[in-house]
């Protein structure tokens, strides 16, 4: 294909698709340009409902934790009525962040600048030498300001920064049913936050973390080493003849830009699919969490739940692998050659502790800046991207992998559930907000 | 104290295992420093938001038992690790070497790192923190039985991944 630019002003398509050729072509100037990344911001991190947080993240009232949110400073925390709240973290005065902690437990937030005070609810709740301040001033119309929609599924908290956005459930769609399968696997069906964070910088574009999330097809030349951990390990890892992996799996459209792949299991599953890993000792537990799966579910959901692997990815930054392990991973750009990932591993409040460390163990196998695949991850994004300075003379990604298949047939090999971000993409980049 | 210490193990032999652990990690003789690990070993390193906590209820960065530990340095050795192929050029100081105490065969000591890190094709990046080792001795010779690289980065950000021995 010849090389046509897209313009400055984006009025060519960044997305060349060509049903007839069976083409689905991205001009990688989206990972590169500045201009790109500042419409971004707006058009799709302004408009899109950001993940925020859990609600075990902050268990008691006072509790807070301070993290970006679209680029804003936020305190996501539980007021003194057990309210969960998100309060952009900006004092009213003259704007420094009221709340300098990465954590903790507050009965107010102490602007350290001239000592402005706020309840945990954002309301202001003092202000020294306040009789300075003549009839305009009003003391309850100075509280911190809230993110402008906060609204949580199952939990999971999220905000969106255009007031006239569709409600969060609308916003998931079909995406809720891949949520509540995450769910299902406690008995309480309350799962939480498991404290420790990785947090860590990729030296690429954020949206090569969303095709990588979910891209199987990447799995056999990338993870090499952990296969063989795996081999080494007693799982049996070989695919069938004909295949690119151990099972097939499924890559899903859920509507709305969100998307999922679907793939029947062999890695094994905390809850509830034993693999030679964990140790025979494991086993007699794993069978009494499947049983309890099934009593509560019955057997066709308990294997919905114990036997299939999701890699869900709710448009735009927000990705659950509830693979080896159950991780939370969100991450934004910090500049179009860079971003910022923060993860967390999630698992069912009632889990044991020998539950709990198996849950560990397994998650550290893959993922995570010291896993044995996240690491291989990091370094083919940051191969992209370095790749991407040639990006005038060879300008286009290719995602056609099964392009041409009903939407049925799309293998989580194939990339049809990466066109279903890029086509969302694409529409709300082109949009005029 | 450090007497009384002194009867079962000298800061100077603390500090040449150290000394000659770091020489062997910089060097990539990997199955060579397997040899200074106990049968049990264990090696760690918390998230930073976590550096005290426990690897049974906390999310680490890593946490190998024996075997898992065995099987990171296959994968290091393997082409195929593409976070360490090439193999990062490491350099690591260390000091403040301290025993910290004794208890029956086990003995606790800690020391400050700075492991400088370069990869072709990508920026210098230095790991400060503090180790804390177990070590025990095996028919006399004083082995590693846990390792903790507790990093006091707030965050890994720029550090990336630890895709090498730490």
């Amino acid at each position: 294909m010849n090389y046509q630019p897209a313009s400055e002003q984006f009025s060519n398509s960044f997305i060349v698709e060509n049903p007839e050729r069976q083409t689905f072509f991205v001009n990688r100037e989206v990972f590169v340009s500045d201009d790109v990344l500042e419409r971004e911001k707006r058009a799709i991190f302004e408009r899109c409902w950001v993940y925020v947080g859990h609600a075990s993240e902050i268990k008691n009232p006072g509790d807070f934790k301070t993290r970006p949110v679209a680029g804003r400073p936020v305190i996501f925390c539980r007021d003194r009525d057990g309210v969960v709240r998100a309060l952009l973290n900006c004092c009213r005065h003259r704007g420094a962040l009221v709340c300098r902690e990465r954590e903790g437990n507050a009965r107010q937030f102490y602007c350290m600048y001239h000592g402005w005070t706020y309840h945990p609810d954002g309301r202001l709740k003092s202000v020294p030498g306040d009789n300075a301040y003549g009839a305009g001033f009003a003391k309850d119309e100075m509280g911190l300001v809230p993110v402008p929609r906060l609204e949580q599924y199952r939990d999971f908290y999220f905000a969106n920064f255009d007031r006239n956005a569709v409600d969060l459930g609308t916003y998931l769609g079909r995406a809720k049913d891949y949520i509540d399968i995450v769910v299902d696997q406690s008995p309480s069906g309350k799962m939480e936050i498991i404290s420790g964070t990785q947090e860590y910088d990729i030296r690429a574009n954020w949206k090569l973390l969303v095709e990588n999330s979910v891209d199987d097809y990447h799995l056999i030349a990338t993870h090499t080493t952990w296969l063989n951990y795996m081999r080494n390990s007693g799982v049996n890892v070989t695919p069938p003849k004909g295949e690119l992996l151990p099972t097939r799996g499924f890559g899903r459209d859920l509507g709305n830009g969100h998307l999922t792949t679907d793939n029947p299991n062999y890695r094994g599953r905390p809850v509830a699919r034993w693999i030679s890993v964990y140790g025979e000792d494991a086993k007699a537990d794993i069978e009494a969490m499947r049983a309890e799966l099934v009593q509560r579910l019955g057997s066709a959901r308990a294997a919905r739940v114990a036997d299939t692997n999701r890699n869900l990815c709710i448009f735009p930054n927000l990705v659950i692998n509830d693979g080896s392990s159950v991780t939370v991973r969100h991450f934004y750009p910090v500049a179009p050659d860079r971003m910022h990932v923060i993860a967390w591993a999630l698992g069912p409040v009632e889990e044991t502790e020998a539950q709990r460390a198996r849950r560990l163990h397994a998650f550290l196998t893959f993922y995570g800046p010291g896993g044995f695949a996240t690491p291989d991850d990091v370094a083919a994004l940051e191969a992209a991207q370095a790749g991407f300075a040639a990006w005038r003379e060879v300008p286009w990604s290719d995602l056609s992998r099964g392009m041409g298949k009903p939407v049925e047939e799309q293998l989580a090999t194939d990339e049809g559930h990466l066109r279903v971000f890029w086509r969302k993409w694409n529409e709300m980049m082109e949009a005029r907000p | 104290m450090n007497e009384m210490l002194g009867a079962t193990v000298s800061r100077a032999e603390v500090e040449d295992l150290f000394y000659h652990e770091a020489d062997l990690l910089d060097s990539w003789r990997l199955d060579d420093w397997l040899k200074l690990l106990t049968d049990d070993a264990t090696y760690y390193v918390p998230p930073n938001d976590k550096p005290d906590a426990d690897a049974r209820y906390t999310l680490f960065t890593i946490a190998d038992d024996i075997v898992r530990l065995r099987e990171r340095v296959i994968r290091l050795k393997d082409p195929n690790c593409h976070a360490e192929f090439p193999p990062s050029r490491t350099r690591r100081l260390i000091g403040n070497v301290r025993i910290t105490g004794v208890d029956g065969d086990v003995i606790t000591a800690a020391a400050n790192f700075i492991v400088h890190r370069y990869r072709y094709n990508d920026l210098p990046r230095v790991f400060v923190g503090r180790y804390r080792y177990r070590l025990r001795r095996v028919n006399g010779a004083l082995k590693i039985a846990e390792r903790r690289a507790v990093l006091d980065a707030e965050e890994l950000g720029l550090l990336g991944s630890v895709s090498f021995i730490l």
